[in-house]
């Protein structure tokens, strides 16, 4: 028990130094890119932490990760059975114009209101996951290109709903306004009771605590569950997998199922909380930021919610720049680098440790007269 | 295969009767040279991204990084077309593309990601510098703004076969016959002078790339040794083959690819860069590439297929609607066709086309938020037909390291 213990606290600094090598190079291309636009790369960082750090700034940093939270999440529930679900933007843009739609059609008390929806929007992503499941199941399709390609068509089907069928008004282009039944309270008074205050106008939504929930129940899903021992094990062996009786086709659509409903949970923290109606502005995008979160997060919703922070946290401070006159897309930029070292650094650590393995191995092979075995594994 | 796959004369007539048919029922634009060769120009810039996505899936690279490519090449094209004319914006887009491709064969060849995430992360990462260099470069010169540049100086020019189809020299035979309104004659003279008349030189190239490539890839040394690295690596390794290189050639040649559809896309389709401009063609051509089952006659095909949709539906509305009545034909014709030897392929196919019929006559039109989607359910329906008879280079998504280690 000890020595597990302490092998895991030993395993902390790796897992941490892939993370900290990404997000220094994104650092030295962010300051290289600003440089070359002609701002000063110091001054830019030193706004940006100073207005990211004012407590209003924290609390919709906090706010925004929510909704990257969940969809990194939804993604890395396939990502950890080697399942591409890039579907999540259509996922959770259509689930939430569904809930909204549902949402101002009913009269209910409060808690059953917000749980009618949530069950609404469940039940709509994993439909819509569930197109590309059955597509890869009964014919084989790459789930990457059908997911990919369900984006769009989402789009078109979310434009045609909003506009044909689920319009309030004539011009609006919106659905309904929700009853206040229907609104999420936030934890501003929770915290009060903790002896918290956040400054005037703040407000932290009510979404956190049920997404620290889902957060840790994807966590017992994983880890203690049947369902999640198969899914980690077709993804980390499929062959091994099916011979231990695994039904492959199974795995593939509860799993699409299970993302689905998870991604439709995304867009309900700024329906509930700040909206309270599907428009043509309603944000999109955040399904493509949390496959980024979940890459990010190595697929573990511990990992996944300090890299929904840090995002938030980016966008949120990016937003003084364009009053600074930095063009604030550097932000998705540090981003998309953050992104693609964080892979590489993690095959660079992965290749180092498996090659001090192998040194291990040979150490205690070689008192043995026998020519020890070529570790690793043969392609 | 069926014995009709082996007759696409055979075919290509049966298709053009039931175009023609639907074109004498409902009057709707179907095969006249305008039509066709709108076609033409929407299906380039995917018909260049699957053969991007073929280089490098040839050499067992999955590049699911192609839109990301794109986009990288549409902004450099903009910049350098602005300031130094079209066809230094030409090649400024395969280089910026190159240079994106590049990037994702370090990643993939050299440190052995994952194909499919570091196309994604480039993708995601290509947005971010295209809308980044578009607001440093851009802002601020007439016509510009943070979503789009300012236009490309000067354009790439046409080219009109002669005698056939109005080109230098005169005689304009195929407009006469399309003109004359015979059944049949004039549908048939309609899609070739399409294909001939006000061709843009950088189409020329594009079109001619894919003869191109089916000889470098399968006539020459160096396209065996590539395919060779996306067939059995270990197999080309243990002969001398250098499979790491090969990948970065296929890497760089699908990302120089793919910066030309993009460069395509702003010097051609609409004289400036404007952010989004892309739309997912890079993965319309990842799914013509798999539609032609990794060749490149049949990845060019599968292009035009979706740029006649596209293109039908761009140039009038009502005609979208005219499809569905065209796909139930064509279905019919393909139930009929393997009606013998595949019994249950057939009987689906019939259904299908019943299905189209049926919404062709109980629905008056299509609405224009779902047209937007007419190209990606396409794709859809044509992945979930074929994508079982395919077969893919072997070794595709699979990174190669000597001795396994």
């Amino acid at each position: 028990m000890m020595n597990e213990l302490a092998a895991r606290i030993r395993k902390v600094p790796h897992a941490l130094a892939a993370p900290a090598l990404a997000l220094l190079l994104a650092l030295v291309v962010a300051t290289a890119l600003l440089a070359a636009a002609g701002a000063s790369p110091g001054r830019t960082y030193v706004t940006m932490l100073e207005f990211g750090a004012r407590p209003d700034s924290l609390v919709s940093a906090v706010n925004r990760s929510v909704v990257y939270f969940l969809a990194g999440l939804a993604v890395a529930v396939t990502f950890r059975m080697n399942l591409f679900n890039i579907g999540v933007e259509g996922q959770y843009r259509l689930a939430a114009l569904l809930a909204a739609a549902a949402g101002a059609h009913l009269d209910l008390p409060a808690p059953l209101h917000v749980a009618v929806m949530c069950a609404v929007a469940m039940l709509a992503g994993a439909a819509w996951a569930a197109i590309a499941a059955l597509l890869k199941v009964w014919r084989g399709v790459s789930e990457v290109l059908s997911t990919l390609l369900l984006n769009y068509v989402a789009t078109g089907v979310v434009a045609y709903l909003l506009a044909e069928v689920f319009a309030a008004g004539s011009t609006t282009g919106s659905t309904a306004d929700l009853p206040p039944s229907a609104h999420l309270p936030d934890l501003n008074g929770l915290l009060a009771l903790a002896g918290v205050t956040l400054p005037g106008g703040a407000s932290l939504g009510g979404a956190v605590l049920g997404a620290a929930v889902l957060g840790v129940a994807v966590h017992l899903l994983l880890t203690r569950t049947l369902f999640g021992h198969d899914l980690r094990m077709s993804g980390l062996n499929a062959a091994a997998a099916r011979v231990h009786g695994v039904d492959p086709r199974r795995m593939i659509i509860v799993t699409m199922l299970v993302s689905g409903a998870i991604a439709g949970l995304a867009g309900l923290p700024h329906l509930l909380g700040t909206a309270h109606h599907f428009g043509l502005d309603f944000p999109a995008g955040a399904g493509f930021t949390g496959i980024a979160v979940a890459l990010l997060g190595r697929n573990t919703p511990l990992g996944i919610a300090p890299a929904a922070l840090l995002f938030g946290f980016l966008e949120r401070s990016a937003l003084i720049l364009d009053i600074e006159g930095v063009p604030k897309e550097i932000v998705t930029i540090m981003q998309g680098v953050i992104v693609i070292s964080v892979v590489v650094a993690h095959e660079v650590v992965r290749r180092a440790e498996r090659r001090r393995a192998a040194r291990l191995v040979r150490a205690r092979t070689e008192p043995e007269a026998a020519p020890a075995p070529a570790p690793g594994r043969v392609p | 295969m069926n014995a009709l796959t082996r007759r696409p004369a055979l075919i290509a007539l049966l298709v053009l009767l039931a175009v023609a048919g639907v074109r004498a029922l409902t009057g709707e634009a179907l095969t006249d040279s305008g039509t066709v060769g709108a076609a033409l120009r929407l299906a380039v810039p995917i018909g260049l991204a699957g053969l991007s996505g073929l280089w490098s899936e040839r050499a067992g690279v999955a590049n699911l990084g192609i839109e990301g490519m794109m986009i990288i090449g549409t902004v450099c094209g903009a910049w350098a077309g602005h300031f130094h004319g079209v066809w230094a914006g030409v090649l400024a887009g395969v280089l910026g593309g190159a240079a994106a491709g590049l990037l994702h064969a370090v990643v993939t060849v050299t440190f052995g990601v994952d194909q499919v995430v570091c196309g994604i992360a480039v993708n995601i990462l290509a947005a971010g510098v295209a809308r980044f260099l578009c607001v440093v470069v851009f802002t601020g010169l007439p016509g510009a703004g943070a979503t789009q540049s300012p236009p490309v100086t000067g354009d790439v020019g046409t080219v009109s076969v002669p005698l056939l189809a109005g080109g230098a020299g005169g005689g304009d035979l195929l407009g006469d016959l399309e003109r004359g309104g015979v059944f049949l004659l004039a549908d048939a003279a309609g899609l070739l002078r399409g294909l001939l008349h006000e061709v843009s030189w950088l189409t020329v190239a594009a079109v001619v790339l894919v003869p191109v490539s089916v000889v470098v890839l399968w006539h020459t040394a160096f396209g065996l040794r590539l395919r060779s690295a996306g067939e059995h690596p270990a197999a080309a390794d243990s002969l001398g083959v250098p499979v790491q290189r090969m990948r970065y050639c296929g890497v760089l040649i699908s990302g120089g690819l793919a910066g030309l559809a993009g460069a395509y896309l702003v010097t051609v389709s609409s004289g400036l860069y404007q952010e989004g401009q892309t739309g997912g063609r890079g993965f319309i051509g990842l799914a013509a590439m798999i539609f032609g089952n990794w060749r490149p006659a049949g990845t060019a095909g599968g292009a035009l297929l979706f740029g006649y949709a596209d293109a039908v539906q761009l140039r009038q509305a009502s005609a979208a609607h005219t499809l569905l009545l065209l796909g139930a034909m064509l279905a019919w014709t393909a139930a009929i066709a393997v009606a013998r030897r595949r019994p249950r392929l057939a009987a689906g196919a019939a259904l299908l086309g019943a299905a189209a019929f049926a919404l062709f006559q109980s629905t008056g039109s299509v609405p224009t938020q779902l047209i937007y989607a007419t190209p990606y359910l396409t794709t859809l329906l044509v992945l979930a037909t074929v994508a079982q008879r395919l077969r893919m280079p072997a070794y595709v998504g699979l990174p190669y390291r000597r001795g396994g280690a």
